[in-house]
């Protein structure tokens, strides 16, 4: 490849590492810096140094290869171990890439959304963040990835809760995610204790290795593939344990809430998929039932009643919140058919879905910036306002229905497959009515902003007042991107998303 | 006459031992069980002591806020510097091995002596930063104030 010969030979070997550690060591700096101008900069050279490096990366994955990093040059199964292969690389590049994305878009609404005190110490923690997230998907060590869930929960504890001089409620939203997130992190690390007792190591691929050679092992295994699910369902806010998610999403900063809604649920069901597939395995008795029965049902249950909630949002930041949890469900759907399809659907549906969300996230964001508007019944007449960013959105939200040549419809086309091929036929029924849902949850603001009028404050029709440059760059470009994805890229994404079931479904099949 | 005579002249004896506890524990944590984390805790835990008996304005006038804040950042860069410097050195990413040429053994000595100091930096400013930011919060708004 071209782009690969401009990059240094280190920085594709100990990429790995870097990628971490660049944002963890950058923001213990920015804490201390004192001018948020300067802390945005520091922010920006590391998104954008992480996001070329990330696609190096991706790039040498993409080749065929898997990367393996010894920490401190120990050997694996002692050591720890950072792998990347097919499955995680475009997770990698995802986050970082919605880091730069979101950092750009912070330039100006971080300005208006936190207050200027905690500006520096905003971007420090969303560093933090991004390092969090990063290491729990690059690390091949179990208890390394809860060491990173919580550098990365706590960092977004925070975050969340920096929306407080926006909107108070960012506090109370924060405390609950707080106390639900430290509930999901005990959940795993308490699953990760009784993996250690069955198996005697904490190296992902060697207890993948022992449990097999076991046949799946006892029922302590069994008790630890439940702790495990149920702590990373919370974080990635399956059905029942989707509480915190709204609240979080709807009042932290844009900026946060951007990008925990396209990375921080990527990385949860990541690792949900590392964990059953390839440190468990779906030829276990306890994972087949578990996936095929349990999962499958809450995913469905997320899609028709997390799109039907949303409906009834006055919220426009819930709406689409609530969004987010059916959309993770049509991820579990996908992950719960066990076949290498439904695999690829799921992942490409990952990518899909953070590129959307983030699209129309921002767009929401930029309404707020201007007009201050966040509930569902001033939209009217924002199609005259701000049009740009209302463009933006209804591409978005086109694609989140999933309306052909559209990355939604992408992905929902794969999934309906795979679920004819896995001979779900009420499956595809369920995507169906879901996809209604969503019409009826976008069209109700797209309406209001098409056909409606702008409002008249004394008298006068409010005027036109487009969003900044800065704020609408980052938002077209996730807009166009999911055209492009619908359009051209389909082949490249599904691509991706077959690559990962590969490293998934490698060798043994159920 | 100043009340707490007692507790105060005791604590003025302990304080110092506390602290030199800690460095006992910072630096026996090459040859047994102890380390940064444990002396960090106890190194704070002397800080705090003098704050509990002198009060809070003392104690931050002694140790300062800013310089907790410092010292929190400080300590994770120490720790991580040591890695940025064995990834200067050739080596992997706190392969203390790398630090010294020809004698690996030397170098995992001085590598883990700088990494523990980080420990001991950080964990001691975020317990004391933890302990100023409950310990001076703002009372309750009264009912006027809402």
């Amino acid at each position: 490849m071209d782009f690969l010969s401009f990059m240094p030979e280190w920085l594709i070997t100990h990429g790995a590492a870097v990628l971490v550690i660049m944002p963890l060591l950058l923001g213990a700096i920015t804490a201390i810096l004192p001018s948020e101008r300067l802390a945005w900069f520091v922010t920006l050279f590391v998104t954008v140094f992480s996001t070329v490096t990330a696609f190096a990366i991706l790039l040498v994955i993409f080749g065929g290869e898997t990367q393996l990093y010894k920490m401190g040059g120990w050997d694996p199964p002692h050591g720890i171990a950072y792998v990347i292969d097919g499955l995680n690389a475009p997770i990698i590049f995802l986050i970082c890439s919605m880091a730069l994305l979101t950092t750009l878009y912070g330039l100006k609404s971080v300005v208006a959304e936190v207050e200027p005190k905690k500006r520096a110490p905003f971007y420090a923690a969303f560093m933090l963040g991004m390092a969090g997230l990063l290491g729990m998907v690059v690390t091949g060590d179990a208890f390394n990835v809860f060491v990173f869930l919580e550098v990365s929960s706590i960092s977004t504890y925070v975050l969340v809760a920096m929306g407080a001089s926006r909107d108070r409620r960012a506090l109370a939203a924060s405390y609950n995610y707080l106390i639900l997130g430290s509930i999901g992190a005990t959940f795993f690390v308490i699953g990760l204790g009784f993996l250690y007792m069955e198996t005697g190591t904490l190296n992902m691929a060697d207890i993948g290795g022992i449990l097999r050679n076991l046949d799946g092992g006892s029922r302590v295994s069994m008790v630890a593939f439940g702790f495990i699910t149920v702590g990373l369902g919370l974080k990635l806010a399956m059905f029942p344990l989707h509480l915190w998610l709204p609240g979080a999403y709807a009042h932290a900063p844009t900026m946060v809430t951007v990008f925990l809604a396209s990375t921080a649920t990527k990385a949860a069901l990541y690792l949900m998929l590392r964990f059953t597939f390839t440190v468990f395995d779906v030829s276990f008795d306890y994972v087949f039932t578990v996936l095929t029965f349990i999962i499958t049902g809450l995913g469905c249950a997320a899609m028709l009643l997390g799109s039907l909630s949303a409906i009834f949002q006055t919220d426009a930041r819930r709406t689409l919140a609530y969004s987010s949890i059916a959309q993770v469900g049509y991820m579990l759907l996908g992950v719960g058919m066990l076949t290498a399809m439904g695999l690829t659907a799921s992942y490409v549906h990952v990518l899909n879905h953070a590129v959307i969300k983030g699209a129309l996230f921002f767009a929401l964001g930029a309404f707020w910036y201007r007009y201050g508007i966040t509930r569902t019944e001033d939209f009217a007449g924002l199609g005259k306002m701000m049009p740009w960013t209302m463009g933006a959105f209804t591409l978005g939200g086109l694609s989140l229905i999933g309306v052909p040549l559209t990355a939604g419809f992408i992905s929902k086309l794969q999934l309906a497959r795979a679920a004819l091929d896995r001979g779900w036929e009420w499956a595809v029924v369920v995507i169906m009515v879901s996809s209604i849902l969503a019409i009826f949850y976008i069209g109700r603001l797209l309406l209001a902003a098409y056909f409606q009028s702008p409002p008249e404050i004394d008298g006068e029709v409010v005027e036109r007042n487009e969003a900044p440059l800065i704020i609408l760059i980052p938002m077209w470009f996730l807009a166009l991107l999911s055209i492009g994805i619908g359009i051209y890229y389909s082949d490249f994404v599904v691509q991706l998303g077959q690559n990962a079931s590969d490293v998934l479904l490698q060798g043994d099949r159920p | 006459m100043t009340p707490h005579v007692i507790l105060r002249i005791i604590a003025k004896f302990l304080i110092p031992l506390i602290a030199l506890f800690a460095f006992y524990v910072q630096f026996h944590g090459d040859f047994g069980p102890g380390g940064g984390f444990q002396a960090g805790v106890i190194l704070a835990a002397s800080v705090i002591l003098y704050a509990l008996i002198f009060g809070l304005e003392a104690a931050k006038e002694a140790i300062p806020p800013s310089w907790v804040r410092i010292g929190m950042s400080l300590g994770v860069l120490l720790y991580g510097g040591t890695g940025v410097v064995t990834w200067m050195l050739g080596g992997e990413f706190l392969n203390y091995s790398v630090l010294i040429d020809g004698y690996p053994a030397k170098g995992q000595h001085y590598g883990i002596i700088a990494v523990e100091l980080g420990v001991l930096l950080a964990v001691a400013s975020v317990m004391l930063a933890i302990f100023y930011a409950f310990g001076s919060r703002q009372p309750d708004l009264s009912e006027e104030d809402w």
